[in-house]
């Protein structure tokens, strides 16, 4: 039967095909690093992450969709609980939490205690302008551009730097109308 | 158990490290983004092979490291054992997964292939086949880095009969 309306992220995660989180970390821990030998600049190293990540977002958005039940979020505010709650439940199997929002509800940081991307990292010193996990930023600004969104997505702390926490500042830059019908000849 | 993630987070993030090399950054010289694509998945092989045979004796000999790929390696990483082994005892092992994960939602535009029979080493090949054969270097890459980290220095190729069916070729180096 299909489900009805939302489902929370726990009851997704346990009901959808997953895989041995070791393997995941690695191979990504693999790509950044050579990333890091075939670009040399660490700038260009975190944008090709980023566009990595953005396209993985432009399709992982399609399943959150399908299996989550999710409908149209009322605000922004919404939709970055929907994010941190079910999102980050539903593929990478942690919680996040969201806070830190400003006045008009349309920026906010969503904050990671538990990354799996970053089981047995450590950066070296020479890797010191890296944002390691830069792809998770580009997934979220990805899947939410898919759902009428214009995101800018930021890294404000991060464990492997030295702070406390993993945190994302998410801000919507604007709302895309949607505009149809579509020209599919073009 | 351990930790676990999503499916299609490795699918996806598969498919753009493929994507990103061959497409963005090698587009006209798939011989360099293949090398590049192996070597991560080398890397991969390396560090997965210390993780999972932390607990267990010295392999006695080739078969037996080959045999624990088969299964053990197999098992952690795909959920299922290899389906069969062949060898001709003088260092060649084909090992062949009757429906390999990473192809099994590949298809292929029936419009570019030329017959049913795809194999990557052969030279005219089509440009389906090598776009599919772009996405076995990453396996073949992680079976050589468990092997060469297990002292066994070799060389893996894949060979795709028919979808997802797919074998993978250990010539160990003498």
């Amino acid at each position: 039967m299909a489900p009805v309306g939302p489902r929370s992220g726990d009851a997704i995660f346990s009901s959808i095909d997953r895989v041995n989180a070791e393997l995941f970390t690695l191979t990504y821990g693999a790509i950044v690093r050579q990333l890091l030998t075939d670009l040399e600049e660490v700038e260009e190293v975190n944008k090709q992450l980023d566009q990595m990540g953005y396209n993985i977002g432009i399709r992982l958005i399609d399943e959150f969709l399908a299996k989550s039940g999710v409908s149209r979020c009322v605000d922004f505010k919404e939709t970055a609980e929907m994010i941190a709650k079910v999102g980050f439940k539903m593929f990478l199997g942690v919680t996040a939490s969201v806070t830190s929002w400003d006045a008009d509800g349309t920026c906010c940081s969503i904050v990671l205690e538990d990354n799996p991307l970053v089981d047995f990292v450590e950066l070296p010193d020479t890797c010191q302008g890296l944002y390691y996990c830069n792809v998770l930023s580009g997934v979220i600004r990805g899947a939410l551009e898919m759902v009428s969104m214009k995101t800018e997505v930021t890294w404000t702390r991060d464990v492997l730097r030295g702070d406390d926490a993993y945190e994302l500042q998410v801000k919507l830059l604007k709302q895309i109308a949607e505009e149809y019908p579509y020209k599919d000849d073009e | 158990m351990g930790r676990e993630v999503a499916e299609s987070c490795v699918d996806t993030m598969l498919m753009e490290m493929v994507a990103m090399y061959s497409g963005r950054f090698y587009a006209n010289k798939p011989e360099l983004a293949a090398r590049r694509i192996e070597a991560i998945g080398y890397q991969v092989g390396h560090q997965l092979s210390e993780r999972y045979t932390m607990e267990r004796p010295r392999f006695s000999d080739h078969l037996e490291a080959i045999k624990f790929i088969c299964k053990d390696f197999w098992s952690e990483v795909f959920k299922k054992q290899i389906d069969n082994l062949k060898t001709n005892h003088r260092g060649t092992f084909v090992l062949q997964d009757n429906k390999f994960r990473w192809l099994s939602r590949v298809s292929i535009d029936p419009s570019s292939t030329s017959g049913e029979t795809e194999d990557p080493s052969t030279p005219g090949e089509s440009k389906a086949a090598q776009a599919v054969s772009m996405y076995l270097y990453f396996p073949c890459g992680i079976i050589r880095g468990v092997l060469s980290n297990l002292g066994i220095p070799c060389a893996v190729s894949a060979d795709i009969s028919s979808l997802p069916t797919c074998s993978f070729v250990i010539r160990v180096k003498a």
